[in-house]
């Protein structure tokens, strides 16, 4: 069953297309990756989903509510999180769950429930009284997260919401997304980590407003990228790149700290080819495997094809 | 159906209601602006009851009397009988009246000639010279108009006397009996205090609603509530709802400061009064609202609201300068200012105590104002939600 069905989306500013023709869908209780650089038109989207920017042509079912027809009742079945920590800082824990809980109107019992649950989310128990802005940015996070999802929405839509948290936070802010999906929460998130992507369900790659892939982790690695990737470790990385470049059994190049990745085509015979050109420029080769690629591989493969 | 419609209701209000007690909760840690709210207003009062105030009283005056007869000295009591005068002392020769003029120290001088006294019993005309500085042309114009008022009635008197002692019975030609309504001693404060009460709302009201939501435009937390079930309706109206309140209430303070302070009661209609202010307060809200949306930052929506609710509500209201003798193309622009009709509505019913026969032309200017504001600033929502 899907959450979110999304036909043909398209948003235009002007003369300039943000959202060209995108179309997806989305699992009840799926980790949605949605991933794209910085402009590539990540947040129109995901802002046309929460019905609060109208789509020139196409339109999207979430939740079963059709965001243009039925804004209002997609706005009740869906919770929103972004990276700028929605809450008021001058607001104590209690005073914003308090606040959003009576946004989406909750009240007595339930709300007092939902609250509890926020709180021991966040790891904020008896720090109800404490004022959100004087929180660190790891709890502050999950406490919004909490407060997001206070009325049980079917479909959450996080927004980079780990930009800017040290990886321990991360790593446990991801433990926290896994628990909500296992509960049948269906979570869409944005993010610049594609080490954060290798957790998600379903992935898709949005460049320029246009969809380039879309697949779980392993079909994205298999599907579009079939040549063989080489990674050599070696001294002077940099000089080694410009000069395995200009071979033709290379097709791309890229530097990942102190090791390169090529991609070869149907000229590269073997590892000793790639060893003597090298070693003929006097640059010592430590190692040269061939391996998996990484998502990073495909996206950058993807994106350089374009 | 009709439990269904109650329930949206219902939920509608608590909506509204949550948003009006998040705003209580941030003011009351927001010290800043509840200065600019319950202290800035009793600055103004103090400031504009007290220190500006259009009335000359205690004028200094000195004195160059070279005739020094019972005639001189009477009519030099009648003016030191009145608050307007001083007598600052005697000058005993020609060049100090220049020197306590230059010096600052008097504002006016009284010069008797030799022959005054003698010229009024011989039939002649009789002069009387006086000397005013005049930097101030305000204060030196009611001078000198209070001295002409002084030399006729010093004159009638006289012509009084003369005719009784011929044995013939004095009458007044034309006996002008100026009685000022409203403000029977022409007291200035009492004219100034509806300008004050005016723009102390609209100065609280516009500033509060802009800052509040340009606040949560800056601070990104409009982001939340834009995905939230809460229309921006319900949103505005959560927000101005606790604002009226307060300006209400500041509202009722300076009626209350006012009448302690300088004697200002409210001679109308109470009902009136309060149905007019909340009137005006919806204008000045939407102002506000409208603000809010043409600006990006708390800095800009926070001068934008000061130039715009201060200077006009000074200036072009009526506050101080009569619009009647502003230029027609000021008169024109004094519109602008929604000021300008709660004043003359403020007047009627706190000074002259009539009613809304009197004033619905401004109640209706007052109600097209909202209207409009309320037009632009949806306008401008909506397109800013587009792009």
């Amino acid at each position: 069953m899907n959450s979110i069905e999304v036909n043909n989306l398209t948003k235009k500013f002007g003369s300039f297309t943000a959202v060209d023709n995108v179309s997806f869908n989305v699992k009840k209780g799926e980790i949605f990756g949605f991933l794209g650089a910085n402009g590539a038109g990540k947040s129109t989207t995901i802002r046309m989903l929460c019905a609060i920017l109208m789509p020139s042509s196409g339109d999207a079912l979430v939740g079963g509510y059709s965001i243009v027809k039925e804004p209002d009742l997609v706005k009740r079945n869906i919770g929103y999180m972004s990276q700028r920590f929605s809450l008021y800082n001058d607001l104590t824990v209690e005073e914003n769950i308090n606040f959003f809980g009576g946004v989406y109107g909750l009240e007595g019992d339930e709300l007092n429930e939902r609250k509890k649950w926020v709180l021991k989310t966040a790891n904020l128990e008896k720090q109800e009284r404490t004022l959100t802005g004087a929180l660190p940015g790891g709890i502050k996070q999950r406490l919004a997260l909490g407060t997001a999802v206070i009325h049980k929405p079917e479909i959450v839509f996080l927004d980079e919401p780990t930009s800017g948290v040290d990886p321990i936070s991360r790593r446990r802010f991801w433990d926290l997304i896994h628990e909500l999906a296992s509960e049948g929460t269906t979570v869409l998130v944005t993010t610049h980590y594609l080490e954060e992507a290798e957790y998600c369900g379903n992935i898709i790659l949005i460049n320029a407003g246009r969809l380039i892939a879309e697949g779980d982790p392993k079909e994205l690695k298999t599907n579009y990228l079939k040549n063989t990737i080489l990674e050599i470790e070696c001294s002077k990385v940099v000089a080694a790149m410009e000069i395995l470049e200009k071979e033709d059994f290379v097709d791309e190049t890229s530097i990942f700290g102190n090791q390169i990745h090529i991609i070869v085509n149907d000229k590269f015979r073997n590892k000793d080819q790639v060893k003597n050109i090298l070693s003929s420029n006097s640059i010592d080769v430590v190692r040269i495997d061939k391996i998996v690629p990484t998502l990073e591989d495909v996206f950058i493969h993807l994106l350089e094809k374009k | 159906m009709f439990s269904f419609i109650c329930l949206k209701k219902n939920k509608m209000f608590k909506r509204i209601f949550a948003i009006s007690k998040k705003e209580v909760r941030q003011l009351k840690r927001d010290t800043r602006m509840l200065y600019v709210l319950f202290v800035f207003p009793f600055v103004l009062l103090i400031l504009f009851g007290y220190a500006i105030n259009f009335d000359v009283h205690h004028i200094r005056m000195a004195v160059y009397d070279l005739d020094k007869t019972k005639d001189t000295r009477d009519f030099i009591n009648r003016l030191t009988s009145s608050s307007y005068f001083d007598l600052y002392g005697y000058l005993n020769s020609e060049r100090r009246i220049r020197e306590v003029l230059d010096q600052g120290e008097v504002q006016l001088v009284l010069v008797f000639p030799e022959d005054f006294s003698r010229n009024i019993y011989s039939g002649k005309e009789a002069k009387v010279q006086i000397l005013v500085e005049g930097i101030d042309a305000n204060t030196a114009s009611v001078i000198a108009n209070y001295m002409n008022a002084a030399a006729a009635t010093f004159t009638l008197k006289i012509t009084q006397e003369e005719l009784a002692v011929r044995g013939r019975e004095g009458y007044i030609p034309i006996n002008l009996e100026p009685r000022f309504w409203f403000n029977p001693d022409l007291n200035s404060t009492r004219y100034l205090i509806p300008g004050l009460i005016s723009m102390i709302l609209i100065m609280t009201a516009v500033i509060s609603i802009a800052l509040s939501i340009v606040r949560e435009k800056e601070r990104g937390t409009i982001e939340q509530i834009n995905v939230s079930p809460l229309s921006s309706l319900e949103l505005l109206i959560g927000k101005t709802l606790p604002y009226s309140v307060i300006a209400l209430v500041i509202a009722s303070i300076i009626l209350i400061a006012g009448y302690i302070l300088f004697g200002v009661t409210i001679k109308g209609s109470v009902l009136l009064l309060f149905i007019s202010t909340l009137i005006f307060l919806f204008a000045c809200l939407n102002m506000g609202i409208l603000i809010s949306s043409i600006s990006d930052s708390q800095q800009i929506a926070f001068q934008v609201s000061a130039l715009v609710s201060l200077l006009p509500s000074f200036l072009l209201s009526g506050f101080v300068f009569p619009i009647e003798s502003m230029p027609v193309v000021i008169q024109i622009l004094t519109n602008i200012t929604p000021v300008k009709f709660y004043i003359i509505i403020l007047r009627d019913i706190l000074l002259k105590g009539v009613g809304l026969e009197s004033f619905w032309m401004q109640i209706i200017y007052l109600i097209i104002f909202s209207a409009l504001f309320l037009f632009l600033s949806t306008l401008i929502n909506k397109k800013n939600k587009t792009v």
